[in-house]
């Protein structure tokens, strides 16, 4: 198996075939949403935040690619339950991480499309690196 | 003009003149199907640049000495040559740009909106414009005031040309159109398009780089107003671009580029314009790159146009009949291949076009992804993105069956 077949290993697929926290969510507090003009690569994230600056709930919704739409959803299971300042410090290595894979410069970009929602959700405008 | 014959090229010997050919990419054959995007370039191109630098280099329409007669006569010589290759009436209606996007811009600046064009003005185009035929356009509207209007296509990828005719009136002033999709191949009746936009007093604008490299073009019978395209996608160089016009429209187009090689005379705050088409070429030119193109233009020449497009039919007939066996893979544009060229977009249900063009990479085989700067059509068709494979002088139907054993690796993977 070469380089780019590992990028559609089980785990992937997994996430892109059966996609965790996806739809809309009612009352969310914060909303994003940012596209990859490359590729038309699209995420929506939707956060709501409790009385204690917790991210009680998420959901991403979205269309794309197969990287693109498994790192959003790998990502809004990192950042559930998580407090709202530790999601705004996550790193692109968190997402790399979890994907578990080598990428290409182009596909980087897939890949880090929904950490870039995340920050803007949150506020921030961090340049995440792609 | 003869009816092309759908009859294949001599492609080994055709592929042995390319030097990229020859390699492979993860130990793989390379497979490239992309040239919508860029041709690859035979040696005689490559050595015709390389050339330019080790024995002639030197400024155009300068040098007294040797070198500089030479490079001129170089220079001079690839725009008759171009000037023949679509049949112009003569070199002086070819002005050379970097590109088809800055040929389309020199036409929206200098005869729209520093010339020509007042508000309310009509501009009319179609959705299956590259950006490079929209964005120019936008600026016009923007700065003058002009309406945009746009044709909208049917979904066998034909231009609604009853609607074409209902949007068409005397407030129409310049009709712009591709001459051929870069999503869906289709070949668009230039010709009766500017018949009916002349009709009404409008100028017909066209785009055409998918078709330059690709079929036989004949300016004067399609009675185009300006034409632009690429010499990059024509197994020419980068950065080397053509904008024909008729002489009359050419001068009455203002210049995009204030500088050297494009003036007569230059004084304090007033300068008088060179000739066309130099006013058009301020700045040192693209020289190498004309040459380039000059003998890009010799090897199409030489294969001969109604055969490129005989060729390219076959080609495209076989991959659209092997792809319509495949469950789950969709083509666009229309199926006969008299009224398409060989850019073929396709998706393949649950993967993404982006994901097809990782998988096919690994197989070697180069496909583009996404919306093809042409999204204003994607939106037409709801699509998000599409895979497009697009065939040239070097592709065979070995090829095809490459793309094709390729795509059931993507199913595979997807299933």
């Amino acid at each position: 198996m070469s380089i780019s077949y590992d990028m559609y290993q089980e785990q992937i697929l997994d996430h892109y075939k059966h996609p965790r926290n996806k739809g809309p969510l009612a009352g969310a507090s914060k909303n994003a949403r940012d596209s990859n003009p490359l590729c038309g690569d699209e995420v929506v994230l939707h956060l709501k935040v409790d009385g204690s600056d917790r991210i009680a709930e998420v959901k991403f919704e979205g269309q794309g690619c197969a990287i693109s739409q498994a790192s959003a959803s790998m990502l809004t299971t990192i950042v559930k339950g998580m407090p709202l300042a530790e999601a705004g410090g996550l790193g692109r290595d968190a997402v790399l991480k979890k994907l578990g894979i080598p990428l290409s410069a182009v596909r980087l970009k897939c890949a880090l499309l929904s950490l870039h929602v995340l920050k803007l959700a949150i506020g921030q405008k961090a340049d995440v690196g792609t | 003009m003869a009816k092309p014959a759908k009859v294949l090229l001599n492609v080994p010997a055709i592929k042995a003149d390319f030097p990229i050919l020859q390699r492979t990419v993860r130990d793989k054959r390379l497979v490239y199907l992309d040239s919508a995007a860029t041709s690859q370039k035979p040696k005689q191109v490559i050595d015709a640049t390389s050339d330019f630098y080790s024995r002639y280099n030197a400024n155009v329409h300068r040098a007294i000495y040797e070198l500089g007669e030479e490079s001129t006569r170089e220079y001079e010589g690839a725009r008759e040559k171009v000037a023949a290759f679509i049949q112009a009436k003569s070199a002086m209606e070819i002005v050379f740009t970097k590109s088809t996007t800055e040929s389309i811009n020199v036409v929206a600046y200098g005869y729209g909106l520093k010339g020509k064009i007042e508000k309310g003005d009509e501009i009319l185009g179609t959705v299956m414009e590259h950006h490079s035929n929209h964005v120019p356009w936008h600026f016009v509207k923007d700065h003058k005031g002009a309406v945009l209007k746009y044709v909208d296509v049917n979904d066998d990828g034909t231009l609604k040309m009853e609607q074409y005719d209902a949007l068409l009136t005397n407030r129409t002033k310049i009709v712009t159109v591709t001459l051929c999709s870069n999503v869906l191949g289709t070949i668009n009746p230039v010709k009766e398009i500017a018949k009916r936009a002349h009709e009404v007093g409008a100028i017909c604008v066209v785009d055409a780089a998918q078709a330059a490299p690709h079929m036989p073009i004949d300016v004067q019978s399609l009675d185009a107003d300006f034409l632009a395209f690429s010499g990059h996608k024509m197994l020419g160089p980068t950065g080397i671009g053509v904008l024909y016009g008729k002489p009359d429209l050419l001068e009455a187009t203002e210049p995009l580029l204030g500088g050297g090689e494009m003036i007569r005379e230059v004084h304090l705050g007033w300068a008088k314009w060179n000739d066309v088409p130099y006013k058009f070429e301020g700045g040192t030119p693209n020289i190498a790159g004309a040459i380039g193109l000059g003998v890009a233009v010799d090897y199409l020449t030489t294969i001969g146009m109604d055969a490129v497009r005989g060729h390219e039919m076959e080609v495209t007939e076989y991959a659209l009949e092997k792809l319509a066996r495949l469950k789950g893979v969709q083509t666009y544009g229309p199926r006969d291949v008299t009224k398409r060229a060989g850019v073929v977009s396709f998706t393949i249900d649950g993967a993404h076009p982006h994901d097809i063009a990782s998988i096919l990479d690994v197989e070697g085989i180069c496909v583009r992804s996404g919306h093809h700067c042409a999204q204003p059509l994607m939106e037409r068709f709801n699509l998000p993105a599409t895979a497009r494979a697009s065939f040239y002088v070097y592709n065979d139907l070995d090829d095809v069956d490459a793309l094709v054993a390729g795509i059931k690796k993507v199913q595979e993977v997807f299933a």
